[in-house]
């Protein structure tokens, strides 16, 4: 079986099969203290391993910061900073500031990419208004997002990005009140209100999808951001072992669909052969049980999925219509 | 690793030994390790992309040994190893004799 | 270029702090705007748009973002300033410590004014003062021109090799900010000579030698983590009078930790810090002309506090006023008044008395001070302190 980049000759408009992956060097060793299963360490990993080393990684104080950088060890190969909880983005943004000035002074000579990584805590949340600065500002920097809905280092409570109905520790499934009365802000949205170069959604299941995106993404002349979805088992209450066919069910279910917006125009760049109901996404997982005694919850989580479903449908149908320099009508839809 | 005083720290407090974690032996936290057989498995290196750990050890495009230092036994590897191969078993540990 | 040869001009001290910045002419500068250091930034916009300096800008979008991408910007081998004032330098409060215990040589100039609430524009220690735990060095100004003088020296300081600290100047808001005083503005290549080239602490983007930032600390680590902190601090005091002597020989305007304002032979002194120790020098040599022998103690560098300087100069007071311009709300007295105490203690048990004034841009007059002076006779004759906290112009 050839290689797609045998076949272009391009690398960089190729992407490396996962053999060509493999001998590329893990930027994130082992020993590190995530929970058996880490969806997160997943994502890290194939991060990584598509920007190569010549990479400077910012991390927000979360489950990825805590686990691969305690004193004295560190599990990461790269250049790596941590400063607090709600500031990566504006960590990362002095960073790059300070490598555009240096380099502009002719100090330094090689390319470097810049990734910040944030959990959902410190993204949806505390870390919004830097992640909305940074973007609006320009720095040619990329930040993922790992989502794990809600903030499970500290013990799994909720967060902005938490799922409607989702029992954490502090909105748990209660006589009164069952589970998580809000639903889930659309945080790859937002960021694609800033109007930024490239913003995308992944998933650790779709391995190809995500390392093309972080490529597409560190090829960008200013911020990228990509939302990657990122099973807990300690927090959802799943196997450990399911990390991975979780990530692809909430994929298939259209609960976390894999789409982006490159340089303004929608795609959606992996469409389920079936989409298949929420509720065989819900019942795999402890934090939604209490959703089998109340049938209305997993109809109003489906509601919300379909709406933003078919929302963005809608938009990736312009973004087929509209072509580069083709005005596009709304009517065409 | 004998713990250094304030004298012998580097400044700032920063860690100047990149990927030194990998001195730290997580595979002591096992329950069931991960098994391969090497006439089942078809090198999709699958295990090897989805494995939390950087366990799975590739050269030349091709699965190794599973690193046993770090492998935490998540099971992973296993359950996205395709059926058609079936390739790992987890096995409890206790029940390992003749382990290195 | 902002200024070639060394010229006297008439400058507001947001103006004179800029013109230092521009001259030193750091790779980064993260910016917020908040009164009154709004127009200090104007004015380094104004060098930035202009070309006059190399200056990456970074206008973020709250301090403490400012702070934040001055730690990621240092990190990174970038020699970094950045400007705040009250509410502003509360919002950095958590990332102040995280600079100096990572070891940034950042200056900052901190244009005091009123915490909130209620919130108030206007001139008081009360954000400095409560940034004082932070691991920061703390250098206070009597004028514009100190104000320049110190910005410039603060890069030294920050980057010396046994120091590797941030740096605060602080300059009183509006008082010394907006006024229009005469500073001598020295030329660029003096600048440029006296604060050298940057030789960066640490270098994010070594590739080769990848190093990790802001780890986690758990219960065996972190003590030992903050005493080389406490040492750079230590040797702070000589660092500082080292570059004084230096800027001294350079300017010829002398620049001690402290200064002893006619305190030699002074029998009634006080002691204060920022603007008002212009208005205390006056007053002082008012009395002086009446023969009454007082003299105040102007501090500078309030962290590390200059105790043995401040021992000596207050050795034959036989009473001392301490006045504070911001509160410490449960303590014995104001921030200035337990520093004084801790000074003193077990070496002299002069009376003592602490005056708090100013607060939200109060002002602070002749009258006031003289009055503090007056009352200090009482202290001096009856041999005891007082443990009530004299409010100076506030109406009851």
């Amino acid at each position: 079986m050839m290689s797609a980049s045998s076949v272009c000759g391009n690398r960089r408009k190729a992407m490396p099969s996962i053999k060509e992956l493999s001998k590329r060097e893990d930027l994130l060793s082992g020993g590190h203290r995530a929970c058996a299963g880490c969806g997160a360490t997943i994502v890290a990993r194939q991060v990584m391993l598509a920007a190569g080393k010549n990479t400077v990684v910012g991390c927000a104080t979360g489950c990825l910061e805590v686990v691969t950088t305690i004193f004295p060890f560190t599990a990461w190969k790269v250049p790596y900073i941590h400063n607090a909880f709600e500031n990566v983005a504006s960590t990362i943004s002095g960073v790059e500031a300070a490598y555009q000035s240096l380099k502009r002074q002719g100090k330094i000579k090689e390319n470097i990419n810049f990734i910040a990584f944030g959990g959902d805590g410190g993204t949806y949340d505390i870390g919004l208004q830097a992640l909305s600065g940074a973007a609006e500002r320009g720095h040619k920097m990329l930040y993922v997002c790992y989502d794990n809905e809600a903030y499970m280092n500290t013990g799994i409570q909720r967060s902005g990005a938490t799922p409607f109905g989702a029992a954490t520790s502090t909105c748990p499934a209660g006589d009164e009140i069952p589970g998580k009365k809000q639903f889930h802000k659309d945080m790859t949205k937002i960021m694609i209100a800033h109007r930024i170069p490239y913003v995308a959604s992944a998933s650790p299941s779709h391995w190809n999808d995500l390392v093309k995106k972080v490529e597409k993404a560190l090829s960008k002349d200013g911020p990228s951001f990509i939302n990657v979805i990122s099973p807990c088992h300690r927090g959802w209450r799943y196997p450990m072992e399911d990390t991975i066919s979780i990530a692809k069910l909430a994929v298939d279910t259209c609960f976390w669909p894999l789409f982006e917006h490159d340089e303004g125009r929608w795609k959606l760049t992996y469409k389920p052969k079936e989409k298949l109901p929420i509720s065989t996404w819900l019942e795999k997982q402890g934090r939604f049980s209490h959703f089998a005694g109340h049938p209305e919850m997993t109809d109003k989580a489906q509601e919300e999925v379909d709406r933003r479903w078919n929302e963005l449908l809608a938009l990736v149908k312009i973004g087929d219509l509209c072509e580069e320099g083709k005005h596009c009508d709304l009517k065409d839809l | 690793m004998k713990e250094k005083g304030w004298k012998d720290l580097a400044i700032g407090g920063l860690i100047e030994d990149a990927g030194n974690a990998a001195c730290y032996e997580t595979g002591s936290w096992r329950t069931f390790r991960p098994i391969r057989d090497n006439e089942k498995c078809i090198q999709c290196l699958q295990c090897w992309i989805f494995c939390p750990d950087s366990a799975i050890t590739v050269e030349d495009g091709k699965v190794g040994p599973i690193d046993l230092a770090h492998c935490k036994g998540c099971g992973i590897c296993a359950a996205v190893c395709p059926p058609k191969a079936h390739a790992i078993q987890m096995v409890r540990e206790s029940d390992i004799e003749d382990k290195e | 270029m902002i200024n070639e040869s060394k010229t006297m001009m008439a400058l507001t001290g947001n103006d004179a702090v800029a013109a230092a910045m521009g001259q030193i002419d750091p790779d980064v500068v993260p910016a917020y705007p908040i009164t009154p250091q709004t127009e200090l930034m104007h004015k380094f916009a104004d060098y930035v748009h202009d070309g006059l300096v190399k200056t990456e800008f970074v206008l973020v979008e709250s301090e403490h973002s400012a702070m934040s991408a001055a730690v990621g910007a240092s990190a990174a081998g970038a020699r970094v300033m950045t400007a705040t004032s009250a509410n502003g330098l509360a919002l950095m409060w958590e990332i102040l410590y995280i600079a100096a215990s990572t070891r940034c040589p950042l200056v900052m100039a901190v244009v005091n004014r009123a915490l909130s609430g209620p919130i108030n524009i206007h001139c008081d220690h009360s954000d400095s003062m409560g940034a004082r735990d932070s691991g920061w060095i703390q250098l206070h100004s009597e004028t514009s021109q100190e104000a320049y003088d110190n910005t410039v020296q603060a890069m030294r300081i920050a980057e010396h090799p046994d120091i590797k600290l941030p740096v605060m100047v602080c300059l009183d808001g509006f008082i010394l900010s907006h006024t229009l005083e005469p500073v001598e503005i020295l030329g660029d290549k003096a600048v440029s000579g006296f604060v050298g080239e940057h030789k960066p602490v640490h270098n994010l983007l070594d590739l080769t030698h990848p190093k990790t930032f802001g780890p986690l600390d758990f219960h065996d680590y972190y003590f030992e983590h903050k005493v080389p902190q406490m040492i750079a601090m230590k040797k702070a005091h000589g660092v500082i009078a080292e570059v004084g002597k230096e800027f001294s020989k350079l300017t010829g305007r002398e620049y001690h930790l402290a200064e002893g304002y006619r305190t030699d032979d002074a029998e009634r002194i006080i002691v204060a810090l920022g603007s008002t120790t212009g208005t205390g020098k006056q007053v002082v040599d008012d009395l002086r002309e009446k023969g009454e022998k007082v003299g105040m103690v102007k501090i500078r560098m309030f962290r590390p506090f200059p105790y043995e300087e401040v021992r000596h100069m207050l050795s034959g007071a036989k009473a001392v006023g301490v006045l504070d311009r911001s509160a410490s709300f449960g303590a014995t007295g104001g921030p200035v008044m337990l520093e004084i105490k801790a000074a003193l203690y077990g070496e002299s048990t002069v009376p003592i008395k602490n005056y708090i004034y100013g607060l939200g841009g109060r002002d602070i007059t002749e009258t006031h001070i003289a009055g503090v002076f007056e009352e200090l006779k009482d202290l001096a004759s009856s041999g005891r302190s007082s443990d009530d906290v004299g409010l100076l112009g506030v109406r009851e």
